[in-house]
Protein backbone atom coordinates (compact mmCIF):
# COMPACT_ATOMS: atom_id res chain seq x y z
CA UNK A 1 0.00 0.00 0.00
CA UNK A 2 2.45 2.64 1.23
CA UNK A 3 5.24 3.19 3.69
CA UNK A 4 2.52 3.83 6.29
CA UNK A 5 0.97 0.36 5.80
CA UNK A 6 3.64 -1.94 4.33
CA UNK A 7 2.22 -4.65 2.05
CA UNK A 8 4.33 -7.50 3.38
CA UNK A 9 2.92 -7.34 6.92
CA UNK A 10 -0.31 -8.57 8.49
CA UNK A 11 -2.30 -6.46 10.93
CA UNK A 12 -4.87 -6.47 13.72
CA UNK A 13 -7.79 -4.08 14.14
CA UNK A 14 -6.02 -2.98 17.35
CA UNK A 15 -3.14 -1.58 15.26
CA UNK A 16 -0.45 -4.23 15.77
CA UNK A 17 1.56 -5.67 12.89
CA UNK A 18 3.13 -9.13 12.49
CA UNK A 19 5.66 -10.18 9.87
CA UNK A 20 5.83 -13.61 8.23
CA UNK A 21 9.15 -14.75 9.71
CA UNK A 22 9.67 -17.43 12.35
CA UNK A 23 9.76 -16.41 15.12
CA UNK A 24 7.41 -13.61 14.08
CA UNK A 25 8.23 -9.99 14.82
CA UNK A 26 5.44 -7.85 16.32
CA UNK A 27 5.07 -4.07 16.52
CA UNK A 28 2.52 -1.28 16.33
CA UNK A 29 1.56 0.58 13.18
CA UNK A 30 2.56 4.06 12.08
CA UNK A 31 -1.06 5.11 12.45
CA UNK A 32 -1.05 3.98 16.10
CA UNK A 33 2.32 5.55 16.86
CA UNK A 34 1.17 8.88 15.40
CA UNK A 35 -2.11 8.77 17.31
CA UNK A 36 -0.37 8.08 20.63
CA UNK A 37 2.15 10.88 20.31
CA UNK A 38 5.72 10.61 21.47
CA UNK A 39 6.13 7.54 23.64
CA UNK A 40 7.93 7.90 26.95
CA UNK A 41 7.45 4.43 28.42
CA UNK A 42 7.13 0.94 26.99
CA UNK A 43 6.34 -2.15 29.04
CA UNK A 44 6.90 -5.51 27.35
CA UNK A 45 6.31 -9.08 28.62
CA UNK A 46 9.21 -11.17 29.95
CA UNK A 47 10.97 -13.48 27.53
CA UNK A 48 9.37 -16.92 27.95
CA UNK A 49 5.87 -15.54 28.58
CA UNK A 50 3.05 -17.41 26.83
CA UNK A 51 0.84 -14.81 25.15
CA UNK A 52 -2.66 -15.35 23.79
CA UNK A 53 -4.01 -13.65 20.68
CA UNK A 54 -6.29 -10.77 21.67
CA UNK A 55 -5.08 -10.51 25.26
CA UNK A 56 -3.04 -7.70 26.79
CA UNK A 57 0.71 -8.29 26.82
CA UNK A 58 2.19 -4.86 27.49
CA UNK A 59 1.59 -1.15 27.43
CA UNK A 60 2.70 2.02 25.70
CA UNK A 61 2.60 5.40 27.39
CA UNK A 62 2.92 8.90 25.98
CA UNK A 63 2.57 12.21 27.80
CA UNK A 64 -1.09 12.34 26.79
CA UNK A 65 -2.29 8.77 26.86
CA UNK A 66 -1.65 5.17 27.67
CA UNK A 67 -2.48 2.18 25.48
CA UNK A 68 -2.37 -1.54 25.94
CA UNK A 69 -0.53 -3.83 23.56
CA UNK A 70 -2.67 -6.79 22.50
CA UNK A 71 -0.88 -9.95 21.41
CA UNK A 72 -1.77 -10.45 17.73
CA UNK A 73 -0.88 -14.15 17.87
CA UNK A 74 -0.73 -16.99 20.39
CA UNK A 75 2.71 -18.34 21.30
CA UNK A 76 5.82 -17.86 23.41
CA UNK A 77 7.81 -14.62 23.61
CA UNK A 78 11.40 -15.45 22.62
CA UNK A 79 12.85 -11.94 22.45
CA UNK A 80 11.86 -8.37 23.41
CA UNK A 81 13.33 -5.18 21.99
CA UNK A 82 15.34 -3.67 24.83
CA UNK A 83 16.28 -0.72 22.61
CA UNK A 84 12.67 0.56 22.68
CA UNK A 85 12.49 0.06 26.45
CA UNK A 86 15.58 2.30 26.71
CA UNK A 87 14.38 4.75 24.05
CA UNK A 88 10.61 4.51 23.47
CA UNK A 89 10.74 7.23 20.79
CA UNK A 90 12.09 4.57 18.41
CA UNK A 91 8.50 3.35 18.10
CA UNK A 92 7.52 6.79 16.79
CA UNK A 93 10.47 7.25 14.48
CA UNK A 94 10.61 3.74 12.99
CA UNK A 95 7.56 1.65 13.94
CA UNK A 96 8.20 -1.04 11.29
CA UNK A 97 11.97 -1.21 11.82
CA UNK A 98 14.02 -0.31 14.92
CA UNK A 99 10.76 0.24 16.84
CA UNK A 100 9.66 -3.43 16.79
CA UNK A 101 8.42 -4.77 20.14
CA UNK A 102 8.43 -8.59 20.42
CA UNK A 103 9.46 -11.81 18.70
CA UNK A 104 6.97 -14.64 19.21
CA UNK A 105 7.18 -18.35 18.41
CA UNK A 106 3.67 -18.78 17.05
CA UNK A 107 1.56 -21.78 18.09
CA UNK A 108 -1.74 -20.35 16.76
CA UNK A 109 -2.06 -17.32 14.52
CA UNK A 110 -4.72 -14.82 15.57
CA UNK A 111 -7.38 -13.13 13.44
CA UNK A 112 -5.10 -11.06 11.22
CA UNK A 113 -6.05 -8.77 8.36
CA UNK A 114 -4.20 -7.79 5.19
CA UNK A 115 -2.46 -4.47 4.52
CA UNK A 116 -5.32 -3.51 2.24
CA UNK A 117 -7.94 -4.25 4.90
CA UNK A 118 -5.97 -2.41 7.56
CA UNK A 119 -5.47 0.63 5.34
CA UNK A 120 -9.23 0.72 4.70
CA UNK A 121 -9.88 0.44 8.43
CA UNK A 122 -7.74 3.41 9.43
CA UNK A 123 -9.00 5.50 6.55
CA UNK A 124 -12.56 5.23 7.73
CA UNK B 1 -3.42 -1.78 20.84
CA UNK B 2 -6.27 0.33 22.11
CA UNK B 3 -6.26 3.58 24.01
CA UNK B 4 -7.65 3.21 27.50
CA UNK B 5 -7.36 6.87 28.41
CA UNK B 6 -7.11 9.77 26.10
CA UNK B 7 -8.04 13.40 26.19
CA UNK B 8 -8.48 13.49 22.45
CA UNK B 9 -11.52 11.30 21.96
CA UNK B 10 -14.18 14.00 22.31
CA UNK B 11 -15.72 15.79 19.42
CA UNK B 12 -14.81 13.44 16.59
CA UNK B 13 -18.23 13.48 15.02
CA UNK B 14 -19.81 16.78 15.98
CA UNK B 15 -19.33 19.87 13.84
CA UNK B 16 -16.22 21.51 15.26
CA UNK B 17 -15.65 25.25 15.31
CA UNK B 18 -12.48 26.57 13.70
CA UNK B 19 -10.22 29.31 15.03
CA UNK B 20 -8.91 32.07 12.74
CA UNK B 21 -5.58 30.17 12.67
CA UNK B 22 -7.05 26.86 11.49
CA UNK B 23 -5.40 26.95 8.04
CA UNK B 24 -2.04 27.89 9.61
CA UNK B 25 -2.14 24.81 11.85
CA UNK B 26 -2.99 22.53 8.96
CA UNK B 27 -0.23 24.05 6.79
CA UNK B 28 2.23 23.40 9.63
CA UNK B 29 1.17 19.73 9.65
CA UNK B 30 -0.52 19.80 13.05
CA UNK B 31 -2.43 16.82 14.38
CA UNK B 32 -5.83 18.37 15.06
CA UNK B 33 -8.17 17.27 17.82
CA UNK B 34 -11.66 18.07 19.02
CA UNK B 35 -11.54 20.07 22.24
CA UNK B 36 -14.59 21.69 23.88
CA UNK B 37 -16.31 21.87 20.50
CA UNK B 38 -13.33 23.38 18.69
CA UNK B 39 -10.86 21.87 16.26
CA UNK B 40 -7.50 22.59 17.88
CA UNK B 41 -3.85 21.63 17.28
CA UNK B 42 -2.90 18.77 19.61
CA UNK B 43 0.73 18.79 18.51
CA UNK B 44 2.76 19.85 15.47
CA UNK B 45 5.66 17.42 15.78
CA UNK B 46 6.27 15.90 19.22
CA UNK B 47 4.57 16.68 22.55
CA UNK B 48 7.85 16.30 24.39
CA UNK B 49 9.88 18.49 22.01
CA UNK B 50 7.23 21.24 22.20
CA UNK B 51 7.16 20.96 25.99
CA UNK B 52 10.94 21.26 26.19
CA UNK B 53 11.00 24.19 23.74
CA UNK B 54 8.68 26.15 26.07
CA UNK B 55 10.91 25.36 29.07
CA UNK B 56 14.18 26.22 27.29
CA UNK B 57 13.25 28.75 24.55
CA UNK B 58 9.65 29.52 23.59
CA UNK B 59 6.40 28.10 22.25
CA UNK B 60 3.59 29.76 20.28
CA UNK B 61 0.04 28.69 21.17
CA UNK B 62 -3.33 29.34 19.54
CA UNK B 63 -5.82 29.84 22.37
CA UNK B 64 -8.57 31.44 20.31
CA UNK B 65 -11.03 28.87 21.62
CA UNK B 66 -10.96 30.50 25.05
CA UNK B 67 -14.09 32.53 25.81
CA UNK B 68 -13.49 36.28 25.66
CA UNK B 69 -16.28 38.21 27.36
CA UNK B 70 -16.29 41.99 27.55
CA UNK B 71 -18.03 43.62 30.51
CA UNK B 72 -18.49 47.38 30.19
CA UNK B 73 -20.38 50.23 31.79
CA UNK B 74 -20.25 52.47 34.87
CA UNK B 75 -21.23 49.55 37.11
CA UNK B 76 -19.03 46.92 35.45
CA UNK B 77 -16.56 46.61 38.34
CA UNK B 78 -19.28 46.38 40.98
CA UNK B 79 -21.22 43.95 38.82
CA UNK B 80 -18.18 41.66 38.63
CA UNK B 81 -17.67 42.00 42.40
CA UNK B 82 -21.15 40.53 42.85
CA UNK B 83 -20.70 37.90 40.14
CA UNK B 84 -17.22 36.59 41.01
CA UNK B 85 -15.44 35.61 44.24
CA UNK B 86 -12.64 38.18 43.82
CA UNK B 87 -12.35 41.91 44.43
CA UNK B 88 -12.59 43.12 40.84
CA UNK B 89 -13.54 46.78 41.27
CA UNK B 90 -10.28 47.21 43.18
CA UNK B 91 -8.23 46.18 40.15
CA UNK B 92 -6.21 49.03 38.59
CA UNK B 93 -6.53 49.72 34.87
CA UNK B 94 -3.89 47.62 33.08
CA UNK B 95 -3.84 44.86 35.68
CA UNK B 96 -5.19 41.31 35.63
CA UNK B 97 -6.47 38.90 38.27
CA UNK B 98 -6.95 35.14 38.49
CA UNK B 99 -10.40 34.54 39.96
CA UNK B 100 -13.40 32.20 39.92
CA UNK B 101 -17.11 32.25 39.33
CA UNK B 102 -18.96 30.06 41.81
CA UNK B 103 -22.48 28.65 42.12
CA UNK B 104 -24.63 29.63 45.13
CA UNK B 105 -23.44 26.42 46.88
CA UNK B 106 -19.79 27.49 46.48
CA UNK B 107 -18.98 25.02 43.68
CA UNK B 108 -16.69 26.33 40.95
CA UNK B 109 -18.51 27.24 37.70
CA UNK B 110 -15.22 28.26 36.06
CA UNK B 111 -11.81 29.70 36.78
CA UNK B 112 -11.15 32.99 35.00
CA UNK B 113 -8.61 35.68 34.29
CA UNK B 114 -10.10 39.19 34.41
CA UNK B 115 -8.24 42.11 32.81
CA UNK B 116 -9.19 45.73 33.55
CA UNK B 117 -8.74 47.38 30.17
CA UNK B 118 -10.35 50.73 31.12
CA UNK B 119 -12.18 52.52 33.93
CA UNK B 120 -15.45 51.01 32.80
CA UNK B 121 -14.18 48.07 30.74
CA UNK B 122 -13.12 44.54 31.68
CA UNK B 123 -12.13 41.48 29.65
CA UNK B 124 -13.16 38.19 31.27
CA UNK B 125 -11.44 35.10 29.85
CA UNK B 126 -13.21 31.78 30.43
CA UNK B 127 -12.42 28.18 29.57
CA UNK B 128 -13.78 27.19 26.16
CA UNK B 129 -15.96 24.47 27.66
CA UNK B 130 -17.60 26.97 30.02
CA UNK B 131 -17.73 30.09 27.83
CA UNK B 132 -21.47 29.87 27.11
CA UNK B 133 -22.33 29.26 30.76
CA UNK B 134 -20.09 32.03 32.04
CA UNK B 135 -21.45 34.51 29.48
CA UNK B 136 -25.02 33.74 30.52
CA UNK B 137 -24.19 33.93 34.23
CA UNK B 138 -22.41 37.25 33.83
CA UNK B 139 -25.26 38.68 31.79
CA UNK B 140 -27.63 37.75 34.58
CA UNK B 141 -25.42 38.52 37.56
CA UNK B 142 -23.86 41.79 36.33
CA UNK B 143 -26.81 43.34 34.57
CA UNK B 144 -29.69 42.09 36.64
CA UNK B 145 -29.29 43.99 39.87
CA UNK B 146 -27.99 47.23 38.47
CA UNK B 147 -29.47 50.57 37.60
CA UNK B 148 -29.98 51.77 34.04
CA UNK B 149 -26.32 52.82 34.00
CA UNK B 150 -25.35 49.21 34.75
CA UNK B 151 -22.99 46.75 33.15
CA UNK B 152 -23.10 45.39 29.62
CA UNK B 153 -21.81 41.95 28.84
CA UNK B 154 -20.84 40.91 25.34
CA UNK B 155 -18.89 37.92 24.16
CA UNK B 156 -16.31 37.43 21.45
CA UNK B 157 -15.66 33.73 21.13
CA UNK B 158 -19.20 33.07 22.31
CA UNK B 159 -20.81 35.37 19.80
CA UNK B 160 -23.33 32.70 18.85
CA UNK B 161 -24.48 32.09 22.38
CA UNK B 162 -24.67 35.75 23.25
CA UNK B 163 -26.11 36.72 19.85
CA UNK B 164 -24.18 39.97 20.06
CA UNK B 165 -22.42 39.85 16.73
CA UNK B 166 -22.96 36.83 14.54
CA UNK B 167 -19.65 36.17 12.79
CA UNK B 168 -19.65 35.67 9.04
CA UNK B 169 -17.28 33.60 6.93
CA UNK B 170 -15.33 30.46 7.61
CA UNK B 171 -14.14 31.34 11.09
CA UNK B 172 -16.26 30.76 14.15
CA UNK B 173 -15.19 33.59 16.40
CA UNK B 174 -14.62 37.34 16.17
CA UNK B 175 -11.67 37.30 18.55
CA UNK B 176 -8.34 35.52 18.70
CA UNK B 177 -5.76 34.79 21.36
CA UNK B 178 -2.18 33.68 20.83
CA UNK B 179 0.36 33.07 23.59
CA UNK B 180 4.15 33.28 23.47
CA UNK B 181 5.51 31.35 26.44
CA UNK B 182 9.05 30.58 27.54
CA UNK B 183 12.27 32.24 28.66
CA UNK B 184 12.77 33.80 25.19
CA UNK B 185 9.22 35.23 25.08
CA UNK B 186 10.19 38.77 26.13
CA UNK B 187 13.00 38.99 23.57
CA UNK B 188 10.70 37.73 20.81
CA UNK B 189 7.82 40.02 21.66
CA UNK B 190 9.91 43.17 22.02
CA UNK B 191 11.39 42.42 18.60
CA UNK B 192 7.97 42.62 16.91
CA UNK B 193 6.31 45.40 18.91
CA UNK B 194 6.54 48.86 17.26
CA UNK B 195 9.18 51.24 18.68
CA UNK B 196 6.66 53.47 20.46
CA UNK B 197 5.21 50.55 22.48
CA UNK B 198 8.40 48.59 23.13
CA UNK B 199 9.19 50.00 26.56
CA UNK B 200 5.62 49.43 27.74
CA UNK B 201 5.78 45.77 26.73
CA UNK B 202 9.32 45.16 27.99
CA UNK B 203 8.44 46.67 31.38
CA UNK B 204 5.11 44.87 31.71
CA UNK B 205 4.76 43.22 35.12
CA UNK B 206 3.36 39.74 35.74
CA UNK B 207 -0.45 39.89 35.56
CA UNK B 208 -0.39 43.31 33.86
CA UNK B 209 -1.61 44.24 30.37
CA UNK B 210 -1.21 47.04 27.85
CA UNK B 211 -2.49 47.77 24.36
CA UNK B 212 0.36 47.52 21.83
CA UNK B 213 0.90 47.53 18.08
CA UNK B 214 2.76 44.59 16.58
CA UNK B 215 4.61 44.88 13.28
CA UNK B 216 3.34 42.37 10.73
CA UNK B 217 3.81 41.83 7.02
CA UNK B 218 2.33 44.93 5.40
CA UNK B 219 1.65 47.01 8.51
CA UNK B 220 0.76 46.68 12.16
CA UNK B 221 -1.99 45.02 14.17
CA UNK B 222 -3.47 46.16 17.49
CA UNK B 223 -3.36 43.70 20.36
CA UNK B 224 -3.93 43.66 24.09
CA UNK B 225 -0.62 42.29 25.38
CA UNK B 226 -0.73 40.64 28.81
CA UNK B 227 2.06 39.07 30.85
CA UNK B 228 0.04 36.02 31.77
CA UNK B 229 0.13 32.34 30.94
CA UNK B 230 -0.51 28.75 31.92
CA UNK B 231 2.89 27.10 31.52
CA UNK B 232 4.97 28.06 34.55
CA UNK B 233 7.28 30.14 32.34
CA UNK B 234 7.55 33.84 31.65
CA UNK B 235 5.31 34.70 28.74
CA UNK B 236 2.69 36.84 27.10
CA UNK B 237 -0.85 36.43 25.83
CA UNK B 238 -1.97 38.59 22.91
CA UNK B 239 -5.66 39.28 22.38
CA UNK B 240 -6.59 40.54 18.92
CA UNK B 241 -9.37 40.64 16.34
CA UNK B 242 -9.92 37.42 14.39
CA UNK B 243 -9.05 39.20 11.14
CA UNK B 244 -5.58 40.10 12.46
CA UNK B 245 -4.71 36.70 13.89
CA UNK B 246 -2.94 35.16 10.89
CA UNK B 247 -0.65 38.18 10.40
CA UNK B 248 0.16 38.28 14.11
CA UNK B 249 0.83 34.52 14.27
CA UNK B 250 3.16 34.62 11.26
CA UNK B 251 5.04 37.63 12.60
CA UNK B 252 5.64 35.95 15.97
CA UNK B 253 6.62 32.65 14.34
CA UNK B 254 9.19 34.40 12.11
CA UNK B 255 10.61 36.60 14.88
CA UNK B 256 10.76 33.65 17.25
CA UNK B 257 12.50 31.18 15.00
CA UNK B 258 16.06 32.45 15.67
CA UNK B 259 15.26 32.18 19.40
CA UNK B 260 14.14 28.54 19.15
CA UNK B 261 10.38 29.24 19.24
CA UNK B 262 8.17 26.45 17.89
CA UNK B 263 4.39 26.24 17.46
CA UNK B 264 3.06 24.31 20.44
CA UNK B 265 -0.14 22.29 20.80
CA UNK B 266 -2.66 21.48 23.52
CA UNK B 267 -0.82 18.28 24.51
CA UNK B 268 2.20 20.16 25.81
CA UNK B 269 0.02 22.92 27.23
CA UNK B 270 -1.47 20.27 29.54
CA UNK B 271 1.87 18.75 30.60
CA UNK B 272 3.34 22.25 31.16
CA UNK B 273 0.48 23.39 33.40
CA UNK B 274 0.57 20.10 35.30
CA UNK B 275 4.28 20.49 36.10
CA UNK B 276 3.51 24.05 37.22
CA UNK B 277 0.78 22.68 39.54
CA UNK B 278 -1.94 24.77 37.90
CA UNK B 279 -5.51 23.44 38.13
CA UNK B 280 -7.48 22.56 34.99
CA UNK B 281 -11.24 22.95 34.92
CA UNK B 282 -12.86 19.53 34.53
CA UNK B 283 -9.94 17.84 36.31
CA UNK B 284 -9.06 19.67 39.53
CA UNK B 285 -12.01 22.09 39.41
CA UNK B 286 -15.71 21.46 38.87
CA UNK B 287 -19.14 22.22 40.30
CA UNK B 288 -18.58 19.82 43.22
CA UNK B 289 -15.32 21.54 44.21
CA UNK B 290 -14.89 24.80 46.09
CA UNK B 291 -11.84 27.04 45.64
CA UNK B 292 -10.77 25.97 49.15
CA UNK B 293 -10.74 22.29 48.19
CA UNK B 294 -8.45 23.09 45.25
CA UNK B 295 -5.98 24.94 47.48
CA UNK B 296 -6.81 28.33 45.95
CA UNK B 297 -9.02 29.71 48.72
CA UNK B 298 -6.96 32.90 48.46
CA UNK B 299 -9.04 33.93 45.42
CA UNK B 300 -12.18 34.14 47.60
CA UNK B 301 -12.30 37.65 49.04
CA UNK B 302 -14.67 37.41 51.99
CA UNK B 303 -13.26 40.79 53.09
CA UNK B 304 -14.61 42.73 50.11
CA UNK B 305 -17.03 45.45 51.13
CA UNK B 306 -19.75 47.64 49.69
CA UNK B 307 -19.34 51.42 49.46
CA UNK B 308 -20.73 51.75 53.00
CA UNK B 309 -18.22 49.24 54.40
CA UNK B 310 -20.65 46.37 54.90
CA UNK B 311 -19.73 42.89 53.57
CA UNK B 312 -20.39 42.82 49.83
CA UNK B 313 -22.79 40.09 48.79
CA UNK B 314 -21.56 37.88 45.95
CA UNK B 315 -22.88 34.63 44.51
CA UNK B 316 -21.70 31.75 46.72
CA UNK B 317 -20.67 33.95 49.64
CA UNK B 318 -22.62 32.20 52.42
CA UNK B 319 -21.53 28.70 51.39
CA UNK B 320 -17.91 29.76 50.94
CA UNK B 321 -17.85 31.57 54.29
CA UNK B 322 -18.99 28.36 56.02
CA UNK B 323 -16.46 26.34 54.04
CA UNK B 324 -13.62 28.73 54.94
CA UNK B 325 -14.11 27.97 58.62
CA UNK B 326 -14.57 24.19 58.46
CA UNK B 327 -12.14 21.31 58.14
CA UNK B 328 -11.70 20.16 54.53
CA UNK B 329 -12.95 16.69 53.61
CA UNK B 330 -10.23 16.40 50.97
CA UNK B 331 -7.06 18.21 49.97
CA UNK B 332 -5.45 18.68 46.55
CA UNK B 333 -1.89 17.34 46.66
CA UNK B 334 1.02 16.69 44.34
CA UNK B 335 2.16 13.09 43.90
CA UNK B 336 5.59 12.15 42.63
CA UNK B 337 5.70 8.72 41.01
CA UNK B 338 8.51 6.49 42.27
CA UNK B 339 8.08 3.99 39.44
CA UNK B 340 7.80 4.62 35.72
CA UNK B 341 4.08 4.11 35.09
CA UNK B 342 2.08 7.32 35.33
CA UNK B 343 -1.10 7.76 37.34
CA UNK B 344 -3.95 9.12 35.22
CA UNK B 345 -7.21 11.01 35.74
CA UNK B 346 -9.68 8.93 37.76
CA UNK B 347 -7.26 6.38 39.21
CA UNK B 348 -7.64 5.51 42.91
CA UNK B 349 -5.04 6.67 45.46
CA UNK B 350 -4.32 3.94 48.01
CA UNK B 351 -3.01 3.96 51.58
CA UNK B 352 -0.22 1.46 52.39
CA UNK B 353 -2.82 -1.10 53.55
CA UNK B 354 -4.73 -0.73 50.31
CA UNK B 355 -7.68 1.43 51.41
CA UNK B 356 -8.75 4.08 48.90
CA UNK B 357 -7.86 7.52 50.27
CA UNK B 358 -8.47 9.65 47.18
CA UNK B 359 -8.49 10.00 43.41
CA UNK B 360 -6.08 11.30 40.79
CA UNK B 361 -7.35 14.33 38.87
CA UNK B 362 -4.44 14.74 36.41
CA UNK B 363 -1.30 12.74 35.79
CA UNK B 364 1.44 12.28 33.22
CA UNK B 365 5.10 11.44 32.83
CA UNK B 366 6.84 14.78 33.46
CA UNK B 367 9.11 15.61 30.53
CA UNK B 368 11.11 18.10 32.62
CA UNK B 369 11.53 15.99 35.76
CA UNK B 370 11.82 12.58 34.10
CA UNK B 371 9.37 10.82 36.41
CA UNK B 372 5.58 10.63 36.64
CA UNK B 373 3.68 13.40 38.44
CA UNK B 374 0.02 13.67 39.39
CA UNK B 375 -2.47 15.91 41.12
CA UNK B 376 -4.93 14.13 43.41
CA UNK B 377 -7.62 14.81 45.99
CA UNK B 378 -6.84 12.84 49.16
CA UNK B 379 -8.13 12.78 52.73
CA UNK B 380 -6.36 15.32 54.99
CA UNK B 381 -4.57 12.73 57.16
CA UNK B 382 -2.50 11.49 54.20
CA UNK B 383 -1.86 14.92 52.64
CA UNK B 384 1.42 15.89 54.33
CA UNK B 385 4.48 16.10 52.04
CA UNK B 386 6.59 12.98 52.40
CA UNK B 387 3.62 10.65 52.93
CA UNK B 388 4.13 7.40 51.01
CA UNK B 389 1.04 6.22 49.12
CA UNK B 390 0.26 4.21 46.01
CA UNK B 391 -1.90 4.65 42.93
CA UNK B 392 -3.85 1.81 41.34
CA UNK B 393 -2.46 1.99 37.80
CA UNK B 394 -4.63 -0.47 35.87
CA UNK B 395 -4.58 -3.13 38.56
CA UNK B 396 -1.06 -2.68 39.90
CA UNK B 397 -0.21 -0.49 42.90
CA UNK B 398 2.51 1.97 41.85
CA UNK B 399 4.34 3.75 44.70
CA UNK B 400 4.01 7.55 44.96
CA UNK B 401 5.03 10.19 47.48
CA UNK B 402 3.18 13.39 48.43
CA UNK B 403 5.31 16.38 47.44
CA UNK B 404 4.79 20.16 47.72
CA UNK B 405 3.38 21.97 44.68
CA UNK B 406 4.39 23.08 42.14
CA UNK B 407 6.41 20.15 40.79
CA UNK B 408 8.37 22.60 38.65
CA UNK B 409 9.28 26.20 39.41
CA UNK B 410 11.37 28.18 36.94
CA UNK B 411 14.65 29.68 38.08
CA UNK B 412 14.24 33.43 38.64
Amino acid sequence: MSENVPDHLQYTAEHEWVDGSSPATVGITRHAADALGELVYVELPEVGTEVTAGSVCGELESTKSVSEIFAPVTGRVVETNQAVVEDPSLVNSDPYGAGWLLKVEITTPGALISAEEYAALVQA
Amino acid sequence: MSATTSSTAAGETEQLRRTPLDAEHRALGATMTGFAGWSMPLRYTSDVAEHQAVRSAAGLFDLSHMGQIRVTGPDAGRGLDRALVGNISGLAVGRARYTMICAPDGGVVDDLVVYRTGDEEFLVVANASNATTVTAELQQRCSGATSESGAWVEAGAEARAAAVDEPAGPVDTTTALVAVQGPAAAAILTAVVVDADRDDVAGLRYYACTPARVAVDGGTVEALVARTGYTGEDGFELYCAADDAVALWRSLLAAGEPHGLVPAGLACRDSLRLEAGMPLYGNELDRTTTPYDAGVGRVVRLDKTDDDGSPLPFVGREALEARAHSEPARVLVGLEGLGRRAARHGYAVLAPRGATVGHVTSGAPSPTLGHPVALAYVTPEVSAPGTELAVDVRGRAEPVRVVPLPFYRRAT
